[in-house]
């Protein structure tokens, strides 16, 4: 940790390694097998889960296992400047990352021939919304009885000029003193703290993206907190 | 959906004896719950709830060029969309008519109301005017969508606010926002209806199966006219026909439920 990080002064009060504040819920869909909302600060995601069901069109079924698909797109009116509904080139690699990121902790060996719909959907967007999206599938997975391997949380990691934080609202992301604003969104699973989803744009040392790491751990140790707390509610 | 033959004689003998699976009447809508401010982001936003249908609105306000028939008047732009997040049958990719035919229900509902004053919309005649972009998302469909998103429009629009302009470069200042709502009329305010027929009985705010086994809908937009309902618009949908005598029920029906409904409309809209 550089000495700096530690006084650095955000917007919003947090301290350098804090994360906004969240409420996550499952069971927000009751059509879905699984679903869930996760919410950090400004940025609300909602997930639903279908499935495993059997996959159409027949030639993409895979005769050993299920196979995961993820759709995450935008609502029109969760951005400042609307945004067209229907896929575009950003959600859909969103959509091929997110799954890259969800497919290790599920285990569909024994459902060939099926598919695991996972459906993001942002209604309000203050950066990190791939994250926030991947927080609230974990649940909706969990909650449909899909078996998993482990959970997953992720958190994007910033580094504001020479200054790394945790969490990144989008005042923080659009910052563009010094060296500008790095971006590095980070899925780390529960138990073997593997890692699953790993982007970054900017500039960033290899020292820097050691600590990068470390803080992604602490962060999402948290946020796996959250989601297992909020699993163990559903039903009560 | 697919549903068992058994599954729809049922229900049909059930509505038989104005009954229904849910305990409702025929003419009984489910609990209807509305919260605002889904998305911050938006002008104006809510979801609202008939039973377990859920439906997102929220309004994104643009500034266009006006269209050459009405060069002094705002435009509005109504989009559906019917995202797979809502119910297994929905799939991914461009709408397809269902979800064009609900977005179309909806603009003219609100439009041949005169619920939006479009001629307020105007910035510079002939050049420059607001556009109101409404979006409504389905986020779980149990039926009914029809009535469930006009409300939430409806709604979405009454608690908007206007954007900043800049007069100068002719922009929006997307974001930074000022108290004033969106010219509305809201003595024309409509909210819609959707009738259904199954077996004999005609009941309104059907469920998914319910709606699967109507014979016919009809959508009708009603505004409150100085305490009588007046129609704004209407849809006939599927592929039976409505008789002479259907209509007559239907009407007095349309009467009916305004009269019940017309307040407790009014207080989700207004707030009041």
């Amino acid at each position: 940790m550089t000495e700096k990080s530690k006084y650095i002064k955000r917007a919003d009060g947090r301290k350098f390694d804090e994360i906004r504040e969240i409420e996550a819920k499952v069971g927000i869909i009751p059509n879905a097998d699984g679903s869930a909302m996760f919410k950090t600060g400004g940025t609300i995601a909602i997930a639903a889960v279908f499935g495993p069901r059997t996959l159409h069109p027949q030639h993409m079924q895979n005769p050993e296992k299920g196979i995961l698909r993820v759709n995450y797109g935008m609502m029109p009116f969760s951005v400042s400047e609307r945004i067209r509904p229907g896929p575009n080139r950003r959600s859909q690699e969103i959509s091929k990352v997110t799954e890259w990121a969800l497919t290790p902790i599920i285990d569909l060996e024994g459902y060939p021939n099926t598919v695991v719909d996972v459906f993001i959907q942002i209604p309000q967007a203050d950066a990190g919304t791939r994250v926030a999206g991947i927080n609230a599938a974990v649940m909706a997975l969990a909650q449909a009885g899909v078996p998993m391997k482990e959970m997953a949380s992720a958190v994007s990691i910033g580094k504001l000029d020479k200054t790394l934080v945790v969490d990144l609202n989008k005042e923080e992301e659009d910052f563009d003193e010094g060296e500008g604003s790095t971006d590095i969104p980070i899925c780390i699973l529960s138990k073997s703290k593997k890692i699953s989803l790993l982007q970054l744009d900017g500039k960033i040392s290899i020292k820097e993206l050691k600590e990068v790491i470390e803080l992604a751990k602490k962060a999402t140790e948290k946020i796996h907190e959250i989601q297992v707390k909020t699993l163990k509610e559903v039903g009560k | 959906m697919i549903m068992p033959e058994i599954q729809k004689q049922r229900i049909i003998e059930y509505i038989k004896e104005k009954k229904r699976f849910d305990g409702r009447k025929p003419d009984e809508h489910r609990k209807i719950e509305v919260k605002l401010g889904i998305s911050n982001k938006a002008d104006g936003s809510c979801s609202v709830k008939f039973g377990d249908t859920e439906v997102y609105a929220g309004i994104k306000m643009d500034a266009m060029e006006p269209y050459p028939d009405s060069p002094d008047e705002g435009t509005m732009v109504t989009s559906a969309e019917l995202s797979p997040i809502a119910s297994p049958d929905f799939e991914s990719g461009p709408p397809r008519i269902d979800a064009i035919e609900l977005a179309r229900i909806i603009d003219r509902g609100i439009r041949e109301s005169g619920f939006i004053d479009f001629k307020k919309l105007c910035i510079k005649e002939g050049e420059k005017v607001w556009q109101v972009n409404l979006d409504v998302y389905a986020v779980n469909d149990n039926g009914n969508l029809i009535d469930a998103a006009s409300l939430a429009a409806l709604i979405a629009l009454a608690n908007a606010k206007m954007p900043e302009y800049d007069e100068e470069n002719e922009k929006v200042k997307f974001g930074e926002m000022t108290d004033n709502p969106i010219p509305l009329n809201k003595d024309a305010m409509a909210f819609n209806i959707t009738f259904h027929k199954i077996g004999n009985e005609i009941i309104v705010d059907p469920n998914k199966e319910e709606e699967e086994i109507s014979e016919w809908r009809l959508s009708v937009a009603v505004a409150d006219n100085k305490g009588e309902p007046r129609i704004s618009a209407m849809q006939k949908g599927k592929e039976s026909a409505v008789s002479e005598e259907e209509m007559e029920k239907i009407l007095n029906l349309v009467e009916d439920k305004y009269k019940k409904m017309i307040p407790k409309i009014k207080k989700m809209v207004w707030g009041k």
